[in-house]
């Protein structure tokens, strides 16, 4: 992808989750924005979640389903009253189901700044080899 | 109700004025409906990064979800009574013969600036980055904190 144009960021409400499954705790659920790209030796998954730190963030992967689970504390303190709210906080929830080319032993997970880098090496087997023809 | 008389003429019955006026309100009802469920959500200033502005007895706090962007990609400054937020979100770069599957992330630059209620003691104020969410806290001036005044018996 060539450098992308450098237009002004539009601002975006949080797409909340409408999850047929409610939360034990009551609050809202948002889903995250994410990139996800494929190389040649992995996929690469790249999740907007601000506000939750490494401890509060549950990976899991079951039966080829990979959930993203990321708590958020509201970030307030219990005094402040409120003058102007654009966005509301709340924990972040999104589900993809995996093909059986991830190699599920060495995925990578790292969470800084805010966003959650996932990387997911395929398996041997699934990376594409040359086979060069003698002639 | 349609009551047939016995001249074969329609009528309505007598509550029925009463009962047009319920329809019409329903039906007024049914299509505010739709207009008035986006206007309870919050409303927006519309300008990237959302904000929420909250205080104290002392502070401004003031928020925004910046993810991706350490302290030295954000520009922040402060004046009497406004604050303004710019800098740019960049992406990491990625190789080039990647594929994507889905690209939701956004990059750019933004720029934003907001009044405060009142004024600020600009030389104390605040900002840190962590997580993605930047918090700024502002001292409030010493004019515009809230004082107490005693009423006096005599």
């Amino acid at each position: 992808m060539a450098n992308p144009e450098r237009k002004a960021l539009q601002a975006k409400e949080k797409s909340e989750l409408t999850s047929p499954a409610e939360q034990t705790r009551p609050g809202l659920v948002f889903t995250p924005a994410v990139d996800i790209y494929e190389t040649d030796k992995d996929i690469t998954l790249l999740a907007d979640m601000p506000g939750v730190k490494p401890k509060a963030l549950n990976i899991d992967l079951h039966e080829n389903v990979l959930t993203l689970d990321g708590d958020v504390n509201p970030p307030e303190g219990a005094d402040e009253v409120d003058v102007i709210r654009e966005y509301s906080t709340g924990k972040y929830y999104r589900q993809f189901t995996l093909s059986q080319v991830i190699d599920q032993d060495k995925i990578d997970a790292e969470l800084k700044d805010g966003i959650l880098r996932l990387q997911l090496p395929k398996v041997e087997a699934a990376t594409p080899k040359k086979i060069t023809v003698k002639s | 109700m349609i009551l047939r008389r016995i001249t074969d003429w329609p009528t309505r019955v007598l509550p029925s004025p009463f009962e047009e006026l319920e329809n019409i309100r329903r039906q007024m009802d049914l299509l505010t409906e739709g207009l008035t469920r986006s206007i309870l959500r919050e409303t927006t200033a519309g300008v990237f990064p959302l904000m929420n502005i909250t205080e104290d007895k002392n502070n401004y706090y003031i928020r925004a979800e910046l993810p991706g962007l350490k302290a030295d990609d954000i520009d922040i400054s402060v004046t009497g009574d406004s604050l303004s937020i710019s800098g740019e979100r960049n992406l990491p770069v990625e190789e080039e013969k990647a594929q994507y599957h889905r690209r939701e992330m956004e990059q750019g630059k933004f720029s934003r600036i907001v009044n405060l209620p009142s004024q600020v003691a600009t030389g104390k104020a605040e900002a840190s980055c962590s997580d993605g969410i930047l918090t700024v806290v502002l001292p409030k001036a010493e004019a515009s904190k809230p004082k107490q005044i005693t009423v006096k018996t005599s």
